[in-house]
């Protein structure tokens, strides 16, 4: 006979938790397309590739990504820069960086593998959205992601904790070199 | 022939009655949907439908018309005239239950109001369990055939249960007709403390009532998580939206028998009835205030209906016969002897 008493307890539960819902509003979903939960800092979405302040790109084309990643979805093409007219600061530029967004796993290797912390991974997750109407969904080809789609200008990518940090540090410390 | 003669005409009249009846039962399945999806969702800590129409008030509308333009499917090895009957019979069965449920202290405010109501309504809610067996039976499908299998056993062993609870209700009553069970209560009070066992009687007639509408905790016959959809499995559109529409109505219908037989019915506050004139006092607006009334006690039971499915997982088979056949019958049938007993001191029989 003690399933009156459990049954008792678990009809109280519930109606506490739908008088909270429907009076306190205290529901857990959000009305998705107008609401949005907020992301952790740390939140692993869409790549993007940081600028330096100057301009220029800080992917060297090393490739590093590439080869790390797990799931094989980076293709990096590196190019000699030309002195004259510098993509990137160091010898070679990626030509074309392309991520192929059906395969990767957003696991971040990309991220920690990369010596100039040229790629990242962003806060966005609606990668659908943010290409327009004119994309064509369809062809599994518009799925791979370019080097022009990903590249935010210097300031305009994640806001990054660890650099957030190292901004603190150079504050604390101006002589500190800051490395990239 | 006058137009009020051709109106008061018995046929005529009865008619119309039924076809109101008829009409606010269907128009109350898509508030019960909605009102179910919302209340489960609140319970579950989640918002529930929002999109269509204010608080996502269309939606049941919106689910109507995808059922009623999806493909009607008949899948191979059906016994299709029953196949195609089963759905009818559930939807015609529950209907037919609701003829006798006085919803208003007054003749024109019940369908068809004879001696043997009550009787009647078991029958009819006996017979509901045709339209779940024969469509487990005529699908040609082992799930199917498993869930209305359970089905029919669930009823069977539940049916015994609300008969006895309900003996012990006549023995207080001395009368099968619901409108006169309701009337009395009016006078005497709510039938649930008339009789200092007859709460028993209550409680039992509120599980078998879940159970014979086969809703959650008892909906075994329908359990997704074992038979994908149980006795309606293989229907699809709107012979799917019938079995849904009948299971509502059928919760309808319990609710108000719940109600009519042990929690006054239509009596409350400002409903007088004499049962000498056997009119109510004041006249059709307080038949419209006991109609009222009646609906506000329907509503509450059905939002413990909701509760109920939202809060209690299902019971297993074993649990669910073991329930029924050794706790409910046994305390039927002893709470018809300590209400035998009550009476026998309270009318000096010893």
């Amino acid at each position: 006979m003690k399933i009156i008493p459990d049954f008792a307890k678990g009809m109280g539960r519930t109606l506490k938790h739908a008088i909270g819902t429907s009076f306190a509003g205290e529901a857990d979903t959000v009305s998705y397309p107008e609401q949005e939960k907020p992301r952790p800092a740390r939140f692993r979405g869409r790549h993007i590739l940081n600028t330096y302040e100057n301009g220029l790109e800080k992917c060297i084309g090393c490739s590093l990504c590439a080869a790390a990643c797990p799931a094989d979805a980076i293709w990096v093409e590196a190019a000699e820069n030309d002195p004259e007219n510098r993509v990137s600061p160091g010898e070679r530029y990626a030509a074309r960086y392309e991520i192929n967004m059906l395969r990767c796993i957003f696991c971040g290797y990309c991220e920690e593998a990369c010596p100039t912390g040229a790629v990242q991974l962003g806060m966005d997750y609606k990668l659908v959205d943010e290409q327009g109407e004119q994309h064509d969904w369809s062809k599994r080809d518009s799925f791979i992601f370019t080097k022009e789609m990903m590249l935010v200008e210097h300031g305009k990518g994640r806001p990054d904790p660890l650099s957030e940090a190292l901004d603190e540090r150079l504050k604390e410390n101006p002589d500190h070199d800051r490395v990239w | 022939m006058s137009l009020i003669e051709f109106l008061t005409n018995p046929y005529v009249l009865g008619f119309i009655k039924a076809l109101v009846v008829f009409a606010a039962m269907m128009s109350m399945v898509p508030l019960l949907i909605y009102a179910e999806r919302k209340i489960v969702a609140d319970v579950q800590v989640r918002l529930g439908p929002n999109r269509l129409g204010p608080l996502g008030v269309l939606q049941p509308l919106a689910d109507a018309i995808k059922l009623m333009m999806k493909e009607d499917i008949l899948p191979a090895g059906v016994d299709k005239f029953i196949y195609y009957t089963a759905p009818f019979l559930a939807i015609v069965l529950a209907l037919c239950a609701a003829a006798v449920i006085p919803f208003g202290p007054a003749s024109w405010a019940v369908v068809v109001d004879f001696n043997h109501s009550l009787l009647y309504s078991l029958a009819i809610s006996s017979i509901s369990v045709y339209a779940v067996a024969l469509a487990g039976w005529a699908s040609n499908n082992k799930y199917s055939l498993m869930g209305s299998l359970r089905a029919a056993a669930q009823m069977i062993s539940y049916e015994l249960g609300m008969g006895l609870s309900l003996i012990a209700l006549v023995m207080v009553t001395g009368t099968l007709s619901i409108s006169q069970i309701v009337a009395q209560q009016n006078v005497m009070g709510w039938n649930i403390l008339r009789a200092p066992t007859l709460f028993i009687a209550f409680i039992v007639f509120v599980i078998c009532g879940v159970a014979e509408t086969n809703r959650a905790p008892f909906d075994l016959a329908e359990a997704e998580t074992e038979l994908t959809a149980g006795f309606h499995t293989e229907y699809s559109a709107f012979k799917f939206a019938i079995f849904f529409m009948a299971e509502y109505v059928n919760m309808l219908i319990i609710s108000a028998l719940v109600t009519g037989l042990f929690l006054g019915g239509w009596s409350g506050p400002g409903v007088h009835y004499d049962m000498v004139t056997h009119t109510v006092a004041g006249g059709w607006p307080f038949v419209i205030l006991g109609i009222f009334w009646y609906l506000v006690k329907i509503a509450c039971f059905i939002f413990f209906y909701f509760w109920l499915r939202a809060s209690l997982p299902r019971f297993r088979y074993d649990q669910l016969m073991n329930f029924g056949w050794k706790v409910l019958v046994p305390v039927g049938l002893a709470n018809i002897f300590l209400v035998g007993i009550f009476f026998a001191f309270k009318n000096h029989w010893f």
